[in-house]
């Protein structure tokens, strides 16, 4: 999945701290045995006030019209900005491949649960990091001055918002080579094949445990 | 050689190599799967021609969606057809790839955490995978344990290596003895409120001190299961005669010669003395008291005597979980009735915690105003151990319902769920909104402060009993 280096859009902000990956895509939506489709059922149960579940259509659904998702100024947005530990909790790729489908391709905050800041850049999902006061920044330009637009520049590693001096960020150099090449993580991960073969030829001796015929 | 943690020691027996993006590779000695967080990996598989690496270090099991009664039918049992459809799709793709897979009517089927120690596939000083956060929980055995994203698993399987960098070294040290009545639940509880759920974001935490060193294997389980609600990607603790004893005879663990040689090789694992961490903590037992969360996240939680604290008009967090949940600052916990009691998950479904859950109940039946109690032990072997010692038998007289093995009510992909606005003692690990049905109300505790609730059909102080 290549990406390219500007992100431009909207952003929308989620004022919640420690969002767990129960919330972004509650467990009805795990029983899917594919990546697609759940883009509908993403923060299901704070987007709806009826329980969902896989394949209920969005227009037989109750809308929460006061999430902020659901606000009509939002629509469309494509960056997600919230509080910290965004993320945290169950290792479910779904809530990655619920926010991709729902059209959001960043999502910042100030902190971010391990395994769901992994599975983001496995799947072109460009996570960043800010600290709590340019979030706070973000957060007051948006209820203060209604402001949405947002730019990001990967390579250069900066958010430009109007009205606000531009955000530098960090990224590992990694992340950000996988998201601008796209690249074919296992394919990578193969061009070591001899070095992963000398490993495991030496286990054969160190930890023999290891691998045994069971 | 400058002196290293046992993590620094783990990772370093793993390294493959650098890849040239400047990650590394580290070798995985045991990988786990379920039916849920496997079905696209396999697809990935066959869409790139691959095949996983080493077979011999997989094994599989359904536990998510699986019911817990009227197992006789197998997978036709599974009365949502989704459901079903996902517990196949695992049978199917084990078939297909010839993964060993303990089947939903093998009596070895149970819950991946529970299973993994319990036949000794799980092994100090490993690296051990699972597309499951609470893969923490084999840290115990002095392993590194680590839950990983769909991604992830479909990486392991076709390489044997994940894709990592090295995190932080946290320790976090619990001096002196634990009261009577609190439990290693109650320490990783404990720890939670104080580090909070984002305290361990990029360590890996080595649990130490008097009072880890005598938690049993299962109560280590229990401590390391709940790291990652600490934000922690793994928790461990250093292995000892306890953990080889544990191990021995087990189906899967080495024996003989190799046994002694892997001995050997397990007792050097302990951090060094002098080697550094980059945060440290230290606790007295003495402070720790039964645990009971009131809110929508692990660290909401607070002691069986305590109410529920005051807070602030503009924290938005805490009164959204407060409203959430039902509840009013002030209120004492002991005051807070309940609707349903749950005895399983990956926390705590072993055998020790069924003993100790069932000793509290001996001869006593539950409040009348208790609506649903229910005991899911962590595997078959689990639920046929206790039977042999009576245990189903003391359960049922006092009320609570005895299941079939799997995750059950912990997060209720199966039937087994909480309705609206029902709320609930749980011996699990998440209190999240939701998490154990729409709208359903968790507040999580030890397996015998779980029991205790269940006689009165509130709180009580399991250290009066
Ligand atoms: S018991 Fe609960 S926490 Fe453990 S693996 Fe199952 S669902 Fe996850």
């Amino acid at each position: 999945m290549k990406n390219s280096n500007l992100y431009s859009g909207e952003y929308v902000c989620l004022d919640k701290a420690n969002v767990d990956t129960d919330q972004i895509i509650p467990k009805q939506f795990l029983k899917s045995i594919s990546k697609s489709g759940l883009g509908p059922y993403l923060f299901d149960s704070w987007r709806f006030n009826d329980e969902g579940y896989l394949g209920k259509k969005v227009s037989e659904r109750v809308k929460n019209s006061e999430f902020v998702l659901n606000l009509d100024q939002y629509q469309g947005s494509n960056a997600l900005i919230a509080r910290e530990n965004f993320g945290c909790g169950s290792s479910r790729e779904h809530a990655v491949w619920a926010l991709k489908d729902f059209g959001i391709n960043v999502v910042i905050a100030p902190s971010f649960g391990d395994i769901f800041f992994n599975n983001c850049f496995k799947n072109g999902l460009l996570a960043i990091k800010l600290n709590t006061k340019e979030v706070n920044q973000i957060f007051e330009q948006q209820i203060n001055n209604s402001q949405k637009q947002i730019e990001i520049d990967l390579i250069n590693q900066n958010i430009q918002i109007p009205n606000l001096e531009s955000i530098k960020f960090e990224i590992d150099d990694f992340r950000k080579t996988c998201l601008l090449e796209g690249l074919d993580d296992i394919g990578f991960s193969l061009k070591y094949e001899n070095q992963i073969t000398d490993y495991e030829n030496k286990l054969k001796t160190s930890r023999p445990w290891i691998l045994n015929d069971k | 050689m400058s002196p290293k943690t046992l993590y620094d020691k783990i990772w370093d027996d793993h390294f493959v190599t650098n890849r040239d993006d400047g990650s590394s590779l580290i070798y995985i000695d045991r990988h786990l799967v379920h039916e849920v967080t496997s079905p696209q990996a396999f697809d990935g598989l066959r869409e790139n021609n691959l095949n996983p690496r080493q077979i011999n270090t997989i094994l599989a099991t359904p536990d998510h969606n699986v019911p817990t009664t009227n197992r006789s039918k197998d997978v036709n049992g599974i009365k949502d057809p989704i459901s079903k459809l996902q517990v196949v799709t695992l049978n199917d793709n084990c078939d297909e790839f010839g993964i060993n897979q303990f089947k939903l009517n093998d009596e070895r089927q149970g819950i991946v955490h529970v299973i993994g120690p319990e036949q000794g596939i799980t092994l100090p000083g490993m690296t051990i995978v699972c597309g499951d956060s609470h893969t923490s929980t084999h840290g115990a055995f002095g392993s590194l344990a680590m839950g990983i994203g769909t991604s992830e698993v479909e990486h392991v399987l076709a390489t044997q290596c994940l894709v990592s960098q090295k995190q932080k070294n946290m320790m976090i040290e619990i001096e002196g003895v634990l009261q009577k009545g609190v439990t290693a639940k109650d320490v990783t509880m404990f720890i939670i409120g104080k580090i909070g759920t984002a305290g361990g974001t990029g360590h890996v935490i080595e649990y130490c001190g008097e009072a880890i060193r005598n938690l049993s294997m299962e109560g280590r389980m229990t401590l390391c299961n709940m790291a990652i609600e600490a934000g922690a990607r793994a928790g461990m603790v250093a292995p000892d005669e306890k953990t080889f004893n544990y191990v021995e005879n087990r189906p899967f663990s080495p024996k003989g010669e190799e046994l002694k040689k892997a001995v050997d090789y397990w007792k050097d694992l302990a951090t060094d003395s002098d080697a550094l961490f980059d945060s440290k903590y230290l606790f007295s037992a003495e402070e720790i008291l039964p645990q009971v969360t009131w809110g929508t996240s692990p660290e909401m939680v607070t002691h069986v005597e305590d109410v529920i604290p005051q807070v602030e008009k503009d924290n938005k967090n805490l009164l959204d979980a407060l409203s959430y949940m039902g509840l009013e600052p002030g209120t004492k916990i002991k005051d807070i009735e309940l609707d349903q009691i749950f005895i399983g998950s990956c926390t705590n479904s072993r055998i020790e915690d069924l003993r100790a859950a069932s000793e509290i109940l001996n001869g006593n039946k539950i409040s009348k105003k208790i609506k649903r109690a229910i005991v899911v032990p962590g595997s078959g072997l689990v639920k046929k151990q206790a039977e042999s010692e009576g245990l189903d038998e003391i359960f049922k007289s006092a009320g609570f319902e005895w299941r079939d093995a799997g995750c059950s009510m912990c997060l209720g992909m199966n039937p087994d769920q909480l309705k609206e606005f029902e709320r609930c003692a749980s011996t699990s690990n998440r209190n999240f909104e939701g998490r154990q049905g729409f709208k359903g109300r968790t507040h999580l505790v030890s397996p015998i402060m779980a029991a205790a609730a269940s006689l009165k059909g509130k709180f009580i102080d399991v250290r009066d009993i």
